[in-house]
């Protein structure tokens, strides 16, 4: 299923601050069907790398209490402007997405 | 003559091949961490001790006031709780870590820094009212603070 992936990159006194936004059920697990009874299968987005210019910066990973459709930022130090920011994430069912920003 | 240039070139390579090993296992480990697997034990782990022993290698924190969180003091839907971390006072962030206490597992969300500032944010479930810890490694120590946030819906389950 196609998700969207969206890359923002604004500076924030003196560092660059990148907000990704992935359209994501992150489901728990835990979650029990209403109609079915049955728990919902877990689906999350476990793993976000960041790249500023092609190298990796910040790695991050996330577990099932982040909410859904998540919302993740980060602050870079020493991008400049017109520098290439990139997002990669993969969830826990093997689907995954990108996005590319220029600061 | 010829034979003490030799021991020379001998003596040399030896040592240059000492610190070729000594910078290949120093270059070696960031690529490690970033190589590094979703950190599954973290996750899954059910208390905060056993989650940061998994990610970090050792539970040990000692509070620092110059880690930032903002949090709300009150959340009205424990399904979205804007938290963030900000740790940019403290130099040398290796990583930085956000648990939700209450949680049936607490880790919410990390991130490893190796060119990064120490920042972090993310909107996290939160399954009651619980406080909110902001762990963060620099310089091989940890560093804690925490947060409490009420919440009056939880957002765990449905």
């Amino acid at each position: 299923m196609a998700r969207t992936t969206k890359i923002k990159a604004r500076s924030k006194g003196g560092a660059t601050e990148i907000l990704v936004l992935v359209s994501h059920p992150m489901e728990t697990g835990q979650r029990v069907d209403k109609k079915t009874k049955k728990k919902v299968p877990a689906h999350f987005i476990q793993k976000m790398t960041f790249k500023l210019n092609g190298k990796e910066f910040a790695d991050a990973n996330l577990g099932p209490a982040v909410s859904k459709n998540p919302v993740v930022g980060v602050r870079v130090s020493n991008a400049k402007k017109g520098d290439k920011v990139s997002v990669r994430w993969s969830d826990n069912m093997g689907e995954s997405g990108d996005a590319t920003t220029t600061v | 003559m010829n034979n003490m240039k030799r021991r020379t070139f001998l003596k040399g390579t030896l040592a240059g091949s000492v610190l070729a090993v000594a910078a290949g296992s120093g270059l070696l480990r960031p690529t490690e961490v970033l190589a590094a697997e979703w950190p599954k034990g973290g996750f899954e782990a059910k208390s905060m001790d056993d989650a940061l022993n998994a990610l970090f290698g050792s539970s040990t924190t000692a509070d620092n006031g110059a880690i930032e969180i903002k949090a709300p003091n009150q959340a009205e839907n424990g399904a979205v709780v804007p938290i963030a971390v900000d740790a940019s006072k403290i130099s040398g962030v290796e990583g930085v870590a956000i648990l939700v206490e209450k949680n049936p597992s607490p880790l919410a969300a990390s991130v490893m820094t190796p060119g990064a500032a120490g920042f972090l944010s993310v909107r996290v479930k939160m399954g009651k009212t619980s406080p909110v810890v902001a762990v963060v490694k620099a310089g091989g120590k940890l560093h804690s603070a925490k947060k409490t946030v009420k919440v009056t819906v939880g957002g765990c389950g449905g």
